[in-house]
């Protein structure tokens, strides 16, 4: 027993020194060493990494037809909010671990494709998404699959009890009966957050977008990470009102949720989800094989399931909850603009709500 | 701990001294081999990460120098220097709380006749079992909003609402979390007496009040330097329990995550960072200097101390810790009931719906899988490690001023936060070249494995396990090695057959800890998991993120049921063990 054990140590001391060598020669004749590429999870071909923040219960559902298809090609997929995969992309600029953008909203990826870290490819296919909802450039830069709009979640048994009238619009949000009574997704980190705040802000100009904000900051009792979790907490009853977004509502309400999606009169702040090649070094066929994939008939299909919106036109009918015409519920959104903007918009938004006060509830 | 210039020529005439004239044989340069082994594994695992971690709050985002800008403006943030503020509010108000109840439930335990001991000491370590994130989740289901408490069991009693939002949820759940570990500490305290001084309390009529405070107090007071310090260090740098009650409470370790998670911002990250480790080393370095000045209380003459039946007291502190044990029990069974609930709180038919973790983040039950390799293999080399480790200190020969340097390495972790710790390895580990690309940097292979998560779970857990062992190395006479010295039996052999099994308990509790510890643990890990390993606990930040608490209280389940039954199957099949090596003690 003993003799393998100073075996062990043998071989583990021995490798260590090897390694101090080593370390030691490299470091004299320094930069021929090439930096290598970081914890790429994993390393072979058929293997690439997907940054999305679509949602967790759509993902899986979406995947099993990539899956059938290319049974060789293993997919890590790398999922959280908006502002959480975007801030990622960001740092991670000079030495990607991304192959591939999948359903990550506009207003981030131009800011990614500012920064020179999107590789322009035009996908099979591509003739059948819709001009508005691909980048003009040919080849795109980056190509969508459906748009996505805030809607409120309101817990109707919730709103019955604390006799509360279920708000229509955003400027029903404000009003003092409301108080304590609302969470909202903070938009530094949730897509969802950011375009209902970039929503305001077009809808109502600046300057009057920003008191809007301050009112609705006195209502509003928590922000919360992502852009379901307002609306899941709406579902449990926690809080009566949630400022989500369409699918979150509208799934919670068939699953037997007391929610009601509320889809406000002045318009809902929308994105795009879309996908986007990762520039870098090794860019692998696979990547280029996911995104073809992710404009398909079969997948869009899937996504007509969720979003009554999408960017390739499907005879799949829109989902039951979402108003007749979905595109006139959406409000004319630049989104050069709120690309743009968005940094000095969520620095602005952090130094005015994030923390300033302690909740205040009833 | 790089020797300063003064003190080095005195470290190399030690390493050499002029006038040696002892026989260095073979065996004892594989100990000094192994010892230097063992200082450079800790100043790798523990001191070195922490230079690039500080360096990077100096720089920015891209990493050019800043000087101090980070700091000012951290502090000039209104927002974010608030959080200072709150972490310090809940750190003492969560150590007060945890430090008191913690001490009442130990004087019960030892010093009373109270009813129940055996079932109660179980009861008081429960929450240990529980990751800090999953009280909040129990709380949440308890006092939040639709909570059982605040709604009065959904509409059958006065309801009672404790606004838990904030400030007041993240002082229950640090109490909660810290409870157990003030016990552990404050029972090995108080048992360590002697009944000496109570009789002569008791002939001097000093009243039951008086000797309370001015023996047993003072008796206790490093314990409960101790317990203060440890509960004070884990209520500053938890994050689980501010992350899910906190609502827009912030405090450092959440600003951290938002820092680094939310915005990529490193620099920021390592800012914040720093002011976390400061008030933490500014705790240890008291700690240290007060326990240096503990001296022997209990000599070979003592008397146990055995506690006089007083029905009004033991009956009191029976009425206390029922309310105190039924309070965590309550807590943990909350968030079983939780996760079988169907739609809290609308449909409260059970059923296991929650346990299909298919539709939700985080990853399921590969992260479950992952989570007991990882703690398996923490256990496993973590055990080893400390062992060894904690051998070569209290049992080695030669090169003193070396194994006194390996203590002190030794006991560092316990003063770092496990953000801290988990970000300083991402800066270590993570960069291919050091030192603006001239090093290149031999521990980068090790980054986005399995084996950084380990190494990183042994360093973090390390000082209480390091503690552990040396406690019971102290207790083996080094009689032992004299005679095997003098009989030529090399020191390996002594160590694989006196010292190892002697020491089995201590070994396998230190086991035991580790799998437990590895288990719940979040702080350390959430930066530096890859994608590809998603881990339990982490997967219950992410279902908290995304909204899908009752999946979240459905994983603590599982972390839990797992830890607990780890530990009953442990306790089974090392009796006989024990029973075996242990024999010698009774005869």
């Amino acid at each position: 027993m003993f003799k393998q054990w100073s075996k062990f140590i043998a071989i583990f001391l021995s490798a260590f020194a090897l390694t101090l060598t080593i370390a030691a020669c490299t470091g004299s004749s320094t930069n021929s060493q090439s930096p290598t590429t970081g914890n790429s999870p994993a390393g072979g071909a058929d293997s690439i990494t997907v940054y999305t923040a679509l949602e967790d219960d759509q993902i899986s559902g979406y995947l099993e037809s990539f899956e059938q298809a290319n049974p060789n090609t293993e997919v890590n997929i790398v999922r959280d909010s908006t502002g959480v995969v975007t801030a990622k992309l960001l740092a991670e600029k000079d030495n990607p671990q991304a192959d591939v953008v999948w359903g990550l909203a506009v207003s981030s990826l131009l800011v990614a494709d500012e920064q020179g870290m999107l590789e322009p490819y035009a996908p099979q296919g591509l003739e059948q998404v819709q001009a508005q909802f691909r980048d003009e450039a040919n080849p795109p830069h980056w190509v969508g699959i459906d748009a996505w709009m805030s809607a409120f979640c309101v817990n109707t048994i919730e709103a019955e009890k604390k006799n509360l009238p279920i708000p229509q619009s955003w400027d029903d949000l404000i009003k003092p009966e409301y108080k304590g009574q609302i969470v909202m997704s903070n938009p530094a980190s949730s897509g969802t957050g950011f375009l209902s705040v970039s929503a305001i802000l077009q809808l109502k100009g600046e300057e009057a977008g920003w008191t809007y904000l301050d009112a609705l900051h006195e209502n509003v009792a928590q922000y919360m990470h992502s852009g379901s979790k307002p609306c899941k907490a709406a579902g449990a009853g926690e809080y009566p009102i949630g400022i989500s977004f369409d699918y979150r509502a509208i799934k919670q309400k068939n699953d037997g949720e007391p929610i009601e999606a509320v889809f406000p009169r002045e318009g809902s702040g929308w994105d795009i989800e879309a996908n986007a090649l990762v520039k870098k070094a090794d860019i692998k066929e696979a990547s280029r094989t996911f995104l073809d994939w992710a404009i398909s008939d079969e997948v869009s299909k899937k996504y007509a399931e969720s979003f009554p919106i999408t960017a390739v036109q499907t005879d799949v009918p829109i989902p039951a909850g979402y108003p007749a015409d979905p595109l006139k519920q959406l409000i004319p959104n630049d989104f050069k603009w709120a690309a743009a903007n968005r940094d000095a918009i969520l620095t602005e938004w952090t130094e005015r709500y994030d923390s300033k006060s302690e909740p205040k509830s009833s | 701990m790089t020797s300063s210039p003064s003190t080095h020529p005195t470290f190399l005439q030690r390493l050499f001294p002029p006038q040696v004239k002892q026989i260095t044989t073979r065996e004892d340069w594989f100990m000094r081999v192994l010892l230097i082994l063992g200082t450079v594994w800790l100043l790798v695992g523990v001191v070195f990460p922490l230079y690039p971690m500080v360096m990077r709050s100096f720089q920015d985002t891209s990493g050019n120098g800043v000087g101090l800008a980070n700091y000012a403006r951290y502090l000039s943030t209104p927002a974010l220097a608030i959080s200072l503020v709150n972490t310090f509010y809940i750190a003492i108000a969560s150590t007060l709380v945890s430090v008191i109840f913690g001490f009442i439930y130990a004087y019960a335990l030892t010093r009373t006749r109270m009813f129940g001991k055996p079932v109660f000491r179980i009861l008081g370590i429960l929450p240990l079992y529980i990751p800090p994130l999953a009280h909040a989740i129990g709380l949440i289901y308890l006092f939040g909003n639709k909570g059982l408490v605040t709604t009065g069991v959904l509409g059958w009693l006065p309801g009672w609402d404790i606004n838990l939002y904030g400030a007041n949820g993240i002082i229950i759940g640090e109490s909660l979390y810290c409870f157990p570990q003030a016990v552990v500490i404050m029972i090995t305290a108080l048992s360590l007496t002697d009944a000496r001084l109570y009789e002569a309390a008791d002939v001097l009529r000093s009243s039951p009040l008086r000797t309370f405070f001015t023996v047993t107090l003072p008796s206790v007071k490093y314990g409960l330097m101790s317990a203060i310090f440890v509960c004070f260090t884990l209520a500053f740098t938890d994050f689980g329990v501010p992350k899910v009650v906190g609502g827009n409470f912030n405090v450092l370790a959440t600003d951290i995550y938002k820092q680094v998670i939310g915005q990529q911002n490193f620099s920021m990250g390592a800012t914040i960072s720093v002011f976390l480790l400061i008030p933490t080393v500014a705790a240890f370095v008291v700690d240290r200097i007060v326990q240096r000045r503990q001296t022997a209380l209990v000599s070979a003459k003592a008397v146990p101390f055995q506690p006089k039946p007083n029905p009004v007291l033991d009956w009191t502190m029976f009425g206390i810790c029922t309310l105190i044990a039924a309070f965590a029990v309550i807590v943990f069974a909350t968030i079983i009931f939780a996760s079988l609930v169907q739609v809290w709180p609308y449909n409260l038919a059970l059923g296991l719906k929650h346990y299909d973790f298919s539709r939700v983040g985080g990853g399921g039950y590969a992260a479950y899988w992952n989570s007991i390799r990882m703690s398996l293999y923490t256990a496993i080399f973590g055990t080893i490690a400390v062992f060894i480790g904690a051998y070569l200190v209290e049992k080695g020969r030669g090169l003193g001023w070396l194994r006194a340097i390996n203590y002190f390495l030794s006991t560092i972790p316990l003063a770092l936060p496990g953000l801290v710790l988990g970000l300083a390895y991402v800066f270590f580990f993570n960069n291919p070249t050091w030192f603006n690309g001239t090093v290149y940097n031999p521990f980068h292979w090790l980054y986005g494995t399995m084996a950084i998560l380990v190494v990183c779970n042994v360093i973090h857990f390390y000082t209480v396990c390091f503690l552990t062992a040396n406690t019971s190395l102290k207790q083996i006479d080094p009689e032992f090695e004299s005679v095997s010295a003098s009989m030529s039996v090399p020191f390996y052999k002594t160590f694989w057959r006196v010292t190892v099994p002697l020491s089995l308990p201590a070994i396998l509790e230190i086991g035991i800890y580790y799998f437990i510890n590895a288990m719940v643990t979040i702080s350390a890990i959430i930066f530096l998991y890859p994608p590809t390993l998603p881990l339990a606990a982490v997967a219950i930040v992410n279902m908290d993120d995304a909204g899908d608490v009752a999946a979240a209280a459905a994983m603590s389940t599982l972390i839990v049921c797992t830890s607990i039954g780890v530990r009953l199957l442990y306790w089974f099949l090392t009796r006989g063990l024990q029973k075996r090596t242990q024999a010698w003690l009774q005869q």
